[in-house]
């Protein structure tokens, strides 16, 4: 059977050229990065190269790349470890309802820590509304954090514009890029973000490694306590494999970047033009144009979307209904909700990721192997009668 | 079975669930759940003068389990009387299915009020013939 991956967001296949870049610190070169032997210098070495490809893919300067376990931990850090810093300054966070539930969470964590959290909403197109995060502002206000790109609909948010404003009011500014690295530019040099979370295993490098950059002079506390690690902020010996992997990986994104949105973004609108000629009540989720170039989410009206995942991963292809994080909840999606998504329709709502490693046979195949699968779920539909 | 993985059972129901449809002088039918949860179940049930069920068909908006849930159900109470399909619970789909992923019993309930909803409107339309 034909086998076709399409949940890139959830994670990605990681590159050969990253695992044959990793395989040597496992095998040979050891070392605890922070033993002054020659196998910790060797490890140290691999590990400073690898910061210094990070701070280029980001733009940012080498020093202010911290490697974390992964994108959980950098949002943890940076949310906590601000409110933290600055609590004596103000208890006020600004986040936004579409977020990850790496910042939701961290986000409901302070409140019961008694911080104050606005969740600021989005337009139709999950879009943050500018007006309603100014308006949020409160001289108590420390922290604004809000994702550069929404992982279930593949939306890009006004970063430029938040980081003016969160800049203009002396406000720390966070942003949540995992869904963003690797899919579009990011260019820090020009752009006001003090904080930003990226994960490796989302460009086609491993699992377990992520960054969080800390632009200079932010106030910030650590949240793991222990050795001197990563400038003091964050402790734990470095994992130096998977940080060399990241190293890679953001060296490839960044040199490949221009030619991957072209090829994705061409196989996206394609795979939905297919989708859209052939089956009919399908509606596109998300932003039609400021969207991830590999994201495709739509909502198949009639239909719960567990069902569609499971016929089509008999076929031996996978996608997801939203968010994998979330995929053992029976709560309807909190992105599509705050959209304003029908909640009914919510339901039937299924996320194509692409990758570099998808074809045009592969959305072909799709194409082919989709519209039976919903006639037959919507011939069993209850709902489908009053379409019909 | 694995934390919140399907059986083999349930995958079958799935692939091929049985008696998808509706029944057009269904003698009882049954509504339950809303689109909102992501559940809503229609059982149909064909009750013969003996008061056994002669034949049961359903139509499923849902996931995995309820539509496996659905067909399982209609698949025990063919052949049933009333009496004996009022003691068909959820347990019973459940366990016939090899079992369920935990956040999924609530699919099985479903199934077991979907029934009792299609008995009770059978019961209720017998009552209105009589009156």
């Amino acid at each position: 059977m034909r086998r076709v991956y399409m949940d890139n967001n959830a994670t990605t296949r990681m590159r050969e050229e990253v695992l044959e870049a990793m395989l040597p610190y496992y095998r040979d070169d050891y070392g605890n990065a922070s033993s002054i032997h020659a196998f910790g210098r060797t490890a140290r070495t691999a590990v400073d190269e690898a910061r210094a490809k990070v701070a280029r893919f980001l733009g940012v300067a080498r020093e202010d790349v911290i490697f974390t376990s992964g994108g959980t931990e950098s949002d943890n850090l940076a949310i906590k470890g601000v409110a933290s810093a600055l609590k004596a300054k103000g208890n006020h966070i600004i986040t936004s309802a579409v977020e990850h539930h790496a910042v939701l969470n961290s986000c409901k964590y302070l409140e019961k820590e008694g911080f104050k959290v606005t969740y600021v909403g989005v337009d139709k197109d999950g879009v943050v509304k500018l007006d309603e995060l100014k308006n949020a502002i409160t001289p108590k206000t420390i922290l604004i954090t809000v994702m550069w790109a929404n992982n279930e609909v593949g939306t890009i948010e006004p970063i430029e514009d938040i980081g003016k404003l969160a800049r203009e009011k002396g406000i720390c500014f966070h942003t949540d890029a995992v869904q963003a690295a690797g899919k579009i530019p990011m260019d820090l040099e020009d752009t006001p973000i003090d904080l930003l979370s990226i994960s490796a295993h989302k460009f086609y490098g491993p699992k377990g490694v992520g960054v969080l950059y800390i632009r200079k002079g932010t106030k910030i506390t650590p949240q793991l306590h222990g050795g001197h690690h990563e400038m003091k902020k964050r402790a734990g010996t470095e994992n130096v494999a998977g940080i060399v992997g990241m190293g890679c990986a953001a060296e490839l994104a960044k040199n490949e970047i221009s030619t991957e949105i072209k090829e994705l973004t061409e196989l996206r609108d394609y795979l939905y033009k297919g989708i859209t000629s052939k089956i009919p009540d399908v509606t596109l989720n998300g932003h039609p144009a400021k969207r991830l170039p590999n994201t495709l989410n739509v909502r198949f009206k009639y239909l719960e979307g567990e069902s569609i995942v499971l016929n089509l991963d008999l076929e031996g292809i996978a996608v997801s209904t939203g968010s994998a994080c979330t995929s053992g909840s029976l709560e309807p999606s909190h992105v599509l909700t705050a959209m304003g998504v029908d909640p009914a329709e919510t339901q039937g709502s299924i996320r194509f990721s692409l990758g570099k490693y998808n074809t045009k046979e592969d959305m072909d195949y799709v194409i082919t192997v989709l519209p039976p699968i919903i006639q037959r779920l919507r011939e069993m539909s209850p709902l489908y009668e009053k379409g019909r | 079975m694995m934390e919140g993985q399907y059986s083999e059972k349930v995958m079958e129901h799935f692939r091929n669930p049985r008696n998808v449809g509706e029944i057009p002088d269904a003698s009882g039918i049954g509504n339950v759940g809303n689109p909102v949860c992501g559940d809503i179940m229609r059982l149909y049930i064909k009750v013969d003068d003996k008061e056994t069920i002669i034949d049961a068909k359903f139509k499923t908006f849902g996931c995995g389990a309820a539509i496996a849930t659905s067909s399982m159900v209609t698949e025990l109470v063919k052949g049933k009387t009333i009496d004996e399909a009022l003691k068909v619970s959820n347990h019973a789909v459940a366990e016939a299915l090899g079992g369920l992923p935990k956040i999924k019993m609530h699919c099985s309930v479903l199934a077991e009020q979907a029934l009792r909803s299609a008995i009770d409107d059978y019961i209720a339309k017998k009552k209105a013939v009589k009156a």
